[in-house]
């Protein structure tokens, strides 16, 4: 397979986006909204322009001496709203990718059926296929995806991915995503990067992401607690933190002054009486709300969220406004260092 | 007992204004039979000023599209320093009174003017007066139109290896089709009814310069009812452009209705 290079820098409203990176199978780029995720994807495309090298293996796209126009490099840009061609078919929108596979290509993404409807006659689910399909028939060397789950309501959105995940699978091709969802980014994509202001904080496999976080914001977000706190000391391997809370925790992880406590929704356990089992760490408190979440559900309990199976919140009969226990171990409970 | 007389009030005043803007208009067919009204159109008077009118209009008209539409293009998809200004002086000959427009012409093109040329007086005197005082009309309407097209989708156009022709072609006019139309059906109604202007650059030679609404000037006082027919007939061609016009308009639902005479201009 190819690889895509882009080290480059591009001045934003508010801040410059510098990203140095290489696509070769499929990376996701999570971050929050106006991180500047759908610039990358506009300046490899040659939609905007940076300063800096953009090359295709050895077909440099841009560097001092040169700038190609987006016609001229060969993406599969999918935009966040599809952007179809209103005023064309389906069939159509797809032949001005490229007219030699689009039997083949309306086949594959399975909307043959539609190809003589109109793009606003479409689910956002068809429009996404249609898009996918339309950036394929131009044959690219590289596929962009801006935020392909978003415009999609929860309900389709399940499958959908799982479906993307097969279609990204089998192109074959180095990929870029660019997703506010750090789920998405960890389901469709093996490496993930994760973007703030225009700078990459850390880049890794969805695990390494979760499990060593370089700071509080990639922990926050992939979906871990955190809960602020300082350390009070050392002893035994273990760090002993009291939290802005008033509640003490333990870690095996070592630090030192303000820092924050990273764990997982999933490594939470939740009781009604205090068992003493092996989990050192321990919040009490009112039970503030239950949701589902898939075949999960979500309890907040004080500053935790954990994550229980449907049995277990039934057996517990946990409800709002309850008192409960929230345990988890010192071992999984990672410490970061907060930049005060 | 006061609300029933405050109803009452405005509903005459409406009925007033309703009243004063359509009994005008439906004198000139009730004052002499229709058949009449047909005889007189076939006078040498009307025929010669139709046939100047439809010349000089359809050589104005497609002035102002070849001309006008790049200028619109280029205004609305780009941004750059004075481009509030350069929308206010196509704006402006909308604003200027019609000899305001015929005077300038003339210290433009006039045989002592800037240009020093023989144009006035002449039917191309007359394409130009018309263009001049229709043009912002399409131009406006066509910076609207071409703003109102998604720049995502024209974006798209170009990632899937359309040149700029390609994608203005394919994408970008197919989807500006509908106010384009109604930029040019308004600006042909204008330049149809153009008087001022033209008659003080290019004069009322019959045959020559001689325009529908020049004419009717011309003959009110000689013969009235020659001049009534031409009213009619300018009224017919003006009531169908007006339909034509909500026609096109109505086909664009997701573009186009309030944008309709509005330009961003920043």
């Amino acid at each position: 397979m190819a690889t895509l290079s882009a080290d480059f820098g591009l001045p934003l409203r508010s801040f410059e986006l510098r990203l140095a990176l290489e696509v070769e199978r499929t990376v996701a780029l999570v971050g929050p909204s106006g991180a500047g995720k759908s610039s990358v994807l506009r300046a490899i495309a040659g939609l905007a322009r940076p300063s800096g090298r953009i090359a295709l293996d050895d077909e440099v796209w841009l560097d001092e001496n040169v700038c190609r126009a987006p016609d001229e490099r060969r993406v599969g840009l999918v935009f966040q709203e599809y952007a179809l061609f209103p005023h064309l078919s389906v069939e159509r929108n797809v032949a001005f990718g490229g007219k030699e596979r689009v039997g083949e290509l309306l086949e594959r993404f399975r909307i043959s059926h539609l190809a003589r409807a109109r793009p606003r006659e479409l689910s956002g689910g068809e429009r996404q296929r249609v898009a996918l399909a339309r950036a394929l028939a131009r044959d690219p060397g590289v596929l962009l995806l801006d935020e392909p789950l978003s415009a999609l309501d929860t309900h389709t959105k399940d499958a959908v991915r799982l479906e993307l995940q097969e279609l990204l699978q089998s192109f074959r091709l180095p990929t870029l995503i660019v997703t506010h969802d750090y789920e998405d980014a960890a389901a469709l994509a093996d490496t993930v990067g994760v973007l703030v202001e225009g700078e990459l904080r850390q880049v890794g496999s969805p695990t390494e992401l979760v499990s060593q976080p370089s700071d509080p914001f990639v922990a926050s977000f992939t979906g871990a607690n955190l809960l602020h706190g300082r350390v009070q000391s050392l002893d035994e391997g273990l760090t002993r933190v009291r939290l802005e809370s008033g509640e003490v925790v333990y870690s095996t992880d070592t630090a030192q002054g303000d820092v924050g406590v990273v764990v997982y929704p999933w490594d939470v356990s939740i009781g009604r009486i205090h068992v003493d089992d092996s989990a050192l760490n321990l919040i009490r408190g009112e039970i503030a709300s239950v949701s589902r979440v898939g075949n999960r559900v979500r309890v907040r309990i004080g500053p935790l969220t954990a994550e229980v199976t449907e049995a277990s919140a039934d057996r517990l009969e946990l409800a709002r406004g309850g008192v409960a226990i929230a345990s988890f171990k010192a071992t999984g409970t990672r410490l970061v260092p907060l930049a005060s | 007992m006061r609300r029933t007389l405050l109803a009452a009030l405005a509903l005459a005043a409406a009925a007033v204004a309703l009243a004063f803007l359509v009994l005008p208009v439906a004198a000139i067919f009730l004052r002499v039979p229709p058949g009449k009204l047909l005889h007189q159109l076939s006078s040498p008077v009307v025929t010669d000023a139709l046939i100047v009118s439809a010349k000089t209009s359809a050589i104005a008209q497609a002035l102002i599209i070849v001309f006008g539409t790049p200028l619109a293009y280029l205004v609305a998809s780009r941004r750059f320093r004075g481009r509030a200004l350069v929308v206010t002086l196509i704006e402006l000959p909308l604003v200027l009174p019609p000899a305001v427009a015929g005077i300038g012409l003339l210290a433009l093109f006039g045989r002592a003017g800037l240009l020093g040329t023989s144009i006035p007086f002449t039917q191309t005197a007359v394409v130009l007066a018309v263009a001049f005082v229709a043009s912002p009309l399409y131009i406006r309407q066509a910076i609207a139109a071409f703003e109102a097209v998604d720049p995502d989708v024209v974006a798209a156009a170009r990632t899937l290896g359309a040149g700029p022709g390609r994608t203005f072609f394919r994408v970008v006019l197919p989807l500006a089709r509908g106010g384009l139309a109604a930029g040019e059906a308004l600006a042909f109604a204008r330049g149809l009814g153009e008087f001022g202007a033209t008659i003080m650059f290019a004069g009322s030679l019959q045959g020559l310069t001689q325009t529908l609404p020049l004419a009717i000037y011309e003959e009110f006082a000689l013969d009235f009812d020659t001049a009534l027919a031409m009213g009619a007939l300018l009224v017919v061609v003006s009531a169908a452009l007006l339909v034509i016009l909500k026609l096109v308009l109505t086909w664009q639902p997701s573009r186009q209705t309030s944008g309709f005479l509005f330009v961003r201009s920043s």
